[in-house]
């Protein structure tokens, strides 16, 4: 107490400088954190510009060249993407091509994204502005499954969407299904952070003026809610994009998303392993291009997620 | 299940993009966006036919209209399958030829224990068992401290911006993508010729043997280990870093008036300020740690003694098709959170409690 104090009483110029001053000096007498911090970002950004070049040694060269022995002699190429893209990924030359793959991922991604945002949105509102009976022990049930290993729920999920009951095992549909409900205790969580923390004044009047739920949630919580449901949508695309779990489990040949064929091929470490990394590098541009350019959003709903807890 | 996306039922086209590969992704285009365009119509549809109820039980139905979809989907979908999981974990299915009529079939019978005395005193599951524990025991701690020392190393930094990018950029990777980024680039090993592996020929370039790090015991875990940590320090750092931040300048300032310097001010300040921050970036990051099968079915498929839970979960279930065995390892998985659950559900409570 007394330390705020002292500092409080020295004035509000002065802290100021000071702070500056101390920054600096720590700065330059801790070589070491610097040093550190230099080879931590290395470390985090080296192997995928490795990647990247490793993805344009011909396979000719793969098995015994690495790749700045390659780029020393300018043999470097882009061949194999487009051999990968559109010819063929996998053990043999009759294995289907890697767009096929993309498409699939964009299949499985997008209604993966949309359907428990609005079903999450509609939840969270309902738990953060209705009261009713049983409210607070349903949230907190809904809060607790978001820790539940989604392992625990396969078999039997994949049982009830497969062949005997509902048949949508092995179909898109299943798939989106499945990610919908994994999706949901997260979604309804963050997106009801956000929703409670709307003024109630804006929502109180909206009552008194007559309005009914339905129309608060089209009028008032859908236009408020974007910037969270921007960070939530940013997620749930990173989390179904990469995924492989979900896909492998209630997916087949049929709907697979890129990271299926790549981890297959990956861990067959036969004469096609040259096409690994150009698929991945595809595999992995989109969701590197979404994670730059709305970083800010997806920050933003990392911290909601994780501080309010 | 087949564990090899190629060879489909002819389901895509076998070689290029001929019409048929197009018809395919045309059709798949179009089911998506009915699906999206229905789901939405639905969706608007009955919440405006709620909307048209009049009187006193018009809340109501609108209540039920909000909340239905999420509970029943949860239900339906996460807690029956969790009871039913744990259910059919201590049960046993046997194929036998039927007597009479010679056709294969299959009889489910209750089987206590015997699950779980397999899972834990076969030598490989044991194994397996153990190596789930230290991928618990290490990626959180090792995530967390890497990040937090990077969040204070670049604490007001000049392109503090930037730097945090590089370290965060993995968040966005897969990690089937981060398990060839570290298996093909940096751990590649090559019995004979020159080692293409970026960590490799760094070590032969310093006058060392190269390390087969896939394979060799039992550091081969920790190496698998350590992708994971790549992946999930970005995430550690950008919580802690908020949380750094809001520590108010003021406690600083006056420390290290009173002549504290930055590794008294760490330790006697910013990790007091920032305790419950580090605990729910801990908690997290060992709950993820859990789930991941990705980084082992990638590079080892769990030889060389390196299979977790998670992976053995999926194998045993969805390849070799012993599903009783497989529920028994996610009611075990399931089984390392319980802890994380309960102490998550009594801090929320809290929370409420003093708002």
């Amino acid at each position: 107490m007394t330390a705020i104090d002292t500092a409080a009483d020295t004035g509000s110029d002065k802290p100021e400088k000071k702070s500056r001053a101390a920054k600096a000096k720590e700065n330059l007498t801790s070589p070491w954190a610097t040093g550190a911090a230099i080879v931590i970002a290395a470390l985090w950004t080296i192997p995928t510009i490795g990647l990247f070049m490793t993805s344009l040694v011909p396979g000719t060269r793969y098995r015994t060249d690495a790749w700045w022995e390659v780029l020393l002699d300018g043999e470097l190429t882009f061949a194999n993407y487009s051999s990968v893209l559109f010819d063929s990924f996998g053990d043999s030359s009759t294995a289907p091509p890697l767009l096929g793959y993309v498409m699939n991922s964009v299949v499985v991604t997008v209604p993966s994204v949309v359907f428990p945002l609005v079903l999450g949105l509609m939840a969270a509102y309902a738990f953060a502005w209705i009261p009713f009976r049983g409210s607070s022990f349903l949230f907190v049930t809904i809060f607790a499954l978001q820790v539940v290993p989604l392992q625990l729920a396969l078999i039997p999920l994949l049982r009830l969407l497969g062949p005997q009951n509902l048949g949508l095992a092995g179909q898109f549909p299943g798939v989106w299904i499945a990610h919908t409900i994994f999706a949901m205790p997260l979604a309804v969580f963050l997106l009801h952070n956000f929703i409670a923390q709307i003024p109630s004044d804006i929502i109180e009047a909206a009552r008194v003026d007559g309005a009914s739920h339905t129309q608060i949630f089209f009028r008032v919580i859908i236009p408020l809610s974007l910037p969270a449901v921007a960070s939530l949508a940013i997620f749930q695309f990173l989390w179904v994009w990469n995924d492989l779990l979900v896909s492998a489990v209630f997916g087949s040949s049929k709907t697979y998303p890129l990271t299926y064929p790549i981890s297959s091929l990956a861990g067959s470490y036969g004469a096609t392993a040259y096409l690994v990394p150009p698929a991945a590098f595809v595999s992995m541009i989109i969701p590197l291009i979404v994670f730059f350019s709305l970083q800010r959003y997806f920050v933003r709903g990392l911290l909601a997620g994780s501080t309010k807890g | 299940m087949s564990t090899l996306a190629v060879g489909g039922p002819g389901v895509l086209p076998m070689r290029g993009l001929d019409s048929q590969f197009w018809s395919t992704q045309g059709s798949n285009v179009t089911l998506a966006v009915i699906a999206i365009v229905a789901f939405v119509a639905v969706v608007a549809l009955i919440m405006f036919g709620a909307d048209l109820v009049r009187g006193r039980s018009r809340d109501k139905v609108q209540l039920v209209v909000l909340v239905t979809p999420v509970l029943a989907l949860l239900a339906v979908g996460l807690i029956y399958p969790a009871f039913d999981t744990i259910w059919i974990s201590f049960t046993e299915s046997v194929r036998e030829p039927d007597p009479e009529t010679g056709i294969n079939t299959v009889t489910t019978t209750f089987a206590g224990l015997s699950n779980y005395v397999y899972a834990f005193t076969d030598p490989t599951m044991a194994r397996t068992i153990l190596n789930t524990l230290l991928w618990m025991i290490f990626v959180p701690l090792l995530s967390t401290g890497i990040g937090l020392a990077y969040a204070v190393f670049i604490d007001r930094a000049k392109g503090e911006k930037v730097l945090k990018s590089l370290v965060f950029m993995p968040m966005a990777i897969s990690m089937v993508g981060a398990s060839v980024i570290w298996g093909s680039i940096m751990y590649n090993y090559n019995q004979t010729g020159d080692q293409t592996g970026m960590l490799n020929a760094l070590l032969v370039l310093v006058g060392l043997e190269p390390v087969s790090f896939l394979t060799v015991q039992p550091w081969n875990t920790f190496f698998l280990i350590l992708i994971l940590v790549w992946s999930q320090t970005g995430f550690a750092m950008v919580i802690i870093s908020a949380a750094i931040k809001g520590v108010p300048p003021e406690m600083n300032e006056a420390a290290s008036l009173d002549g504290a310097n930055a590794w008294e001010r760490f330790w006697s300040i910013t990790i007091p300020s920032i305790r419950g921050t580090l605990v729910v970036v801990v908690t997290t990051i060992t709950i993820a740690t859990l789930k991941v099968y990705d980084i082992v079915r990638t590079l080892t498929q769990g030889r060389n003694s390196t299979d977790v839970v998670a992976n053995k979960m999926f194998v045993l279930s969805f390849v070799e098709q012993r599903q009783e065995l497989g529920a028994a390892l996610a009611v075990i998985l399931f089984a390392f959170v319980i802890p994380v659950v309960i102490y998550n559900v009594r801090s929320l409570n809290k929370v409420k409690e003093t708002r």
